[in-house]
């Protein structure tokens, strides 16, 4: 039985709780029974805020008894990657240099989430600050894939993806700065969704790559995942970046169907030359055909200067990340190896404080902005990312919405690709044009791959595109085959 | 050194040994006069208890992000108007290097596309100094490093107060069109002027709300500009010209003894009156540069600049040229650009207008009115007192004792006299008084006529005396000096 079969939705959570049927308390019990059984072996979680959440769910049914309206997501118990920012509460990154650093403050989508009657339950591992696909860069040791827990849950969201696969939330926030969000959603075979860049705050994310980092959900369903979208998503005066156009209606455009929809395959996101699972080509096929039966119009179309992505992005993330993690010094907050001279503290916290991965990325960026390769490095790559923004507008002129695998491949076993960087690094390549352009991206479940495995078709859709990229994923989710195992 | 004494494409120079000649170009940081610092809302206050005006924006905690204050904006941009800037859309971007008073460990700073670009700043002499840029960026905290030498690789501990990390600053940068030491030390006095007059900053070098820093070198007529050295911690006005003269005449000392100038940041010490090497080129940052992806670029609506230009107060050297045209000067001279940045210009106009006479007007005005009492002055009223003097009913001494009192009560000057009982004295009642005076003080007479001029003093204060003080000094002495002659 496939994971969306066995658990109840956050849709169905919500209903039920809000209507009294069920007690938010006994939904949030029943998810910490799945977690004492299977988080041992899987490690989705940081920190697991049982007691905060029990208080908080008798809170929630203590306000629905008294006749409040306690919000959209009321009773429903939802995981955030250890990446948000949580008041009081060890928001880590997975990274030793954050050691137990609480936040004096919520990221808006945590308050968005409270205020809307959510229950958090926990803070999920990563790739330490969101670096890497596979979530085995944390500094408290990988995550597993529920669905075989010998591999990978993807990554860097991979604690979020695993919790929502394994039923131990019904839905997570993730972020997204290459396919963050919906390359682990691929690999543990539920929705992941990255919005347009600026329509979730991103106040409260520790960046890693300011211009591309988003945070999305994480759902067993297409409709939960539009649910979770709309209660964060919005413009947020406190992140300048963010989209002053209201929130759109997801949920009210999920059953408008496909039909007459212009769907566009992009050619050079089908591993035509080689490095792409056969079963994953093949079942995005099956997908545009499905779609295609559903009343859509398929076409390949071409997107050139994608294939340049991957190098752009890691020029690009690597110099933000650069500096957005300059703070991490010693001085104020988090870990501190003293020594005699300020330069030596420097130096002693950053050396024990970050992971192999981060260290590499760091001296990439830092490189990358040098005086006399900003040019060569930095500022070419932005004018890649200029010339894969226009070939996705002329896409889109033909196109409503565009379709890819959302990863090369099936989850991979633990330790297979951390021996070379960029192996690792190329797990990323059909996610990351659409980061660069800020356009929206999603992952849905589609069939499976090899080992049986499930596959993940990702749509894309132009800036504010979100209605129709869902309403695709809707047609997706519907004539997905299923055996998931 | 400080002798201005031929021309250099038409203005002042400043006359070094060997025939050397100065350069400088200044860079000047204000505090934006804004209620809440530049991205976040915590209050832009000067002298908190440290580290009590911070939130997680301005301490750059993780996840935090910036938003641009509106007020800031508006302010750089009427600045860079006062200063005949072109505003242009501008980007801001990240500076980074590592320093434990900037917690992000970078600046947020536009870098290049600033705000304001091309501008000029005339000087009282009429020398003109080009304005490169004036951008905008936040300040960093304030570290006071305890033990050692004062400073942080030799200190024991340091403490850092966040209160003024997030300031809104503009850097104002000159172009090398300084000749002058005194030509730098104009500049800042009329650039505070301007940052006053605009409300765009208190423009406090006391208080560290203006700070200058100097780019100096020196070079041979008819060759490029030398090697420069930027000098920092330069406190006062007065600091900036010594300064200046200092380190030119290092620079020249060098030139003579076969060296080079190495270009250099230089400390100024007030107490040594020298400056040291801070750090050399080649030890200079790569700060790394880039667009702050945090924030957005910002384009400036043109009616908001028109609707700016429209608002800007008549600048200081405009107000100079009116005034000094109104009394009769070719040229601003020290008495008009004293009232002008006493800010009672418009007091001496209207006096002038209604017949003052230009320089009694201006006297007063330059020593004996509080500004501050200013309002209590109707203009009709000044140019009444100045009347009574140049009528010869008021003594200068009496005048200027009218004048204070006008400004403290609002009286009219005609009474104020009357309660003093300021009367002109008849100059026979007088004669008569200094008669009786030299009769009185006999030995200080012989010595008068006997040339011994301060004898005089005697006679005159008797005379003083018997008149209350209403007596014309000037009158008396004339009277004095006809008997001694006679």
């Amino acid at each position: 039985m496939s994971p969306v079969e066995r658990f109840q939705t956050a849709a169905g959570v919500a209903a039920a709780v809000a209507a009294g049927e069920r007690s938010a308390r006994s939904v949030l019990d029943e998810h910490l029974a799945r977690i004492d059984e299977r988080e041992g072996e899987i490690h989705a979680f940081n920190h697991l805020l049982a007691d905060e959440a029990r208080a908080r769910a008798d809170e929630i049914d203590a306000r629905i008894a008294a006749g409040e309206d306690v919000g959209p997501l009321a009773g429903v118990p939802v995981a955030l990657k250890d990446n948000l920012c949580t008041r009081g509460i060890p928001t880590t990154c997975s990274s030793k240099i954050l050691d137990d650093w609480r936040p004096p403050y919520d990221a808006t989508v945590v308050t968005r989430l409270r205020d809307a009657g959510a229950v958090v339950i926990g803070k999920t591992n990563l790739d330490e600050f969101a670096m890497g696909s596979s979530t085995e860069n944390s500094a408290f040791g990988p995550t597993r894939n529920p669905l075989d827990t010998s591999r990978v849950p993807g990554g860097s969201s991979g604690g979020s993806a695993a919790a929502v696969a394994a039923g131990f939330a019904p839905i997570a926030l993730g972020s997204d700065t290459g396919g963050s969000i919906r390359q682990p959603a691929a690999l543990c075979g539920v929705v992941g969704a990255k919005p347009t860049y600026g329509r979730a705050s991103r106040y409260g994310l520790i960046a890693f790559a300011s211009s591309l980092d988003q945070i999305g959900p994480f759902a067993r369903t297409v409709e939960d995942a539009a649910l979770l979208m709309e209660v964060v998503g919005g413009h947020d005066p406190l992140d300048a970046t963010s989209i002053p156009e209201p929130f759109p209606d997801l949920r009210g455009t999920l059953g408008r169907g496909v039909e007459g929809l212009r769907i566009g395959l992009v050619e050079e996101l089908l591993g035509g030359e080689g490095g792409f699972q056969p079963e994953v080509q093949t079942r995005t096929r099956e997908a545009a055909d499905a779609l295609e039966a559903a009343g859509a119009k398929v076409d390949v179309v071409s997107v050139p200067a994608s294939t340049y992505g991957l190098s752009a992005y890691y020029l690009i993330a690597p110099a933000e990340a650069s500096s957005n993690l300059a703070r991490f010094d010693g001085v104020r907050f988090g870990l501190r190896d003293e020594r005699a001279t300020m330069g030596e503290t420097y130096d002693a916290t950053r050396t024990a404080g970050f992971g192999a991965e981060v260290k590499r990325r760091i001296m990439l960026g830092t490189y990358a902005l040098s005086s006399g390769y900003y040019d060569a490095y930095y500022g070419k790559a932005q004018r890649v990312r200029t010339m894969i923004i226009d070939d996705f507008d002329a896409a889109y002129e033909r196109f409503d919405v565009l379709l890819s695998p959302a990863s090369p491949c099936v989850a991979f076993p633990l330790g297979d690709k951390t021996a070379d960087p960029l192996t690792m690094y190329l797990n990323d390549v059909c996610t990351i044009p659409s980061s660069l352009a800020g356009h929206p991206a999603m992952s849905v479940p589609f069939g499976t791959g090899a080992e049986g495995l499930p596959v993940g078709i990702q749509v894309m859709a132009p800036a504010l595109g979100e209605e129709q990229m869902f309403r695709v994923a809707a047609a997706l989710e519907a004539a997905a085959p299923g055996g998931a195992r | 050194m400080t002798a201005t004494t031929a021309s250099d494409q038409g203005g002042a120079f400043t006359e070094l040994p060997s025939g050397y000649r100065l350069v400088v170009g200044l860079e000047v940081h204000v505090e934006l006069h804004t209620a809440t610092k530049l991205f976040c809302g915590c209050p832009n206050q000067f002298g908190d208890d440290p580290n009590t005006n911070v939130c997680p924006v301005c301490l750059g905690l993780p996840g935090s992000m910036p938003v641009l204050n509106a007020q800031a904006m508006e302010l750089a941009m009427r600045l860079g108007r006062a200063l005949h800037c072109e505003v242009r859309p501008s980007v801001f971007a990240r500076k980074n290097y590592f320093y434990p008073d900037m917690p992000k460990d970078y600046q947020v700073s536009q870098y290049d596309q600033p705000t304001n670009v091309d501008g000029h700043l005339d000087l009282p002499d009429g020398t003109r100094i080009g304005i490169e840029r004036a951008h905008i960026e936040e300040d960093t905290g304030k570290s006071t490093h305890v033990g050692g030498g004062g400073r942080i690789h030799d200190a024991a501990y340091s403490l850092v107060d966040y209160n003024r990390c997030g300031v809104p600053l503009v850097e104002i940068v000159s172009r090398p069109d300084f000749r002058t030491a005194e030509q730098a030390k104009a500049y800042v006095n009329e650039l505070r002027a301007i940052l006053v007059a605009t409300g765009v900053s208190d423009a406090k070098m006391e208080e560290g709300s203006l700070r200058v820093d100097a780019n100096v070198s020196v070079h041979q007529p008819d060759t490029p500009f030398g090697t420069r050295c930027e000098i920092k911690n330069i406190n006062s006005v007065r600091s900036l010209g010594r300064a200046i003269e200092y380190e030119a005449l290092r620079q020249v000392d060098l030139l003579e003894a076969g060296e080079r100038v190495i270009q250099q940041t230089r400390h100024w010490n007030e107490d040594e009156g020298r400056t040291h090497m801070l750090r050399s080129k080649e030890e200079a940052e790569d700060y790394r540069y880039f667009p702050e992806p945090d924030l957005v670029p910002m384009v400036p609506d043109p009616a908001r600049i028109e609707a700016i230009d429209a608002a800007l107060p008549r600048l200081p050297a405009e107000r100079r040229a009116a005034l000094a045209e109104a009394a009769g000067r070719t040229l601003p001279d020290e008495s008009v650009t004293i009232v002008v940045d006493r800010g009672l210009d418009e007091l001496a106009l209207d006096a002038v207008a209604a017949g003052a006479d230009a320089d009694r007007t201006l006297t007063h005005l330059q020593h004996d009115l509080d500004p501050d009492h200013a309002a209590n002055v109707p203009a009709a009223h000044l140019a009444q007192l100045v009347e009574l003097e140049t009528s010869g009913a008021l003594t200068a001494s009496q005048a200027k004792q009218v004048v204070a009192e006008m400004g403290e009560t609002g009286k009219a000057p005609e009474a104020i006299a009357a309660e003093r009982g300021f009367e002109a004295m008849d100059t026979s009642e007088l004669e008569g008084i200094v008669d009786e005076a030299i009769a009185a003080n006999g030995e200080a007479w012989e010595k008068y006529c006997a040339g011994e001029q301060k004898a005089q003093g005697a006679i005159v204060g008797h005379v003083m005396k018997a008149t209350r003080g209403q007596a014309d000094g000037k009158l008396v002495s004339q009277l004095l000096e006809q008997r001694r002659s006679a």
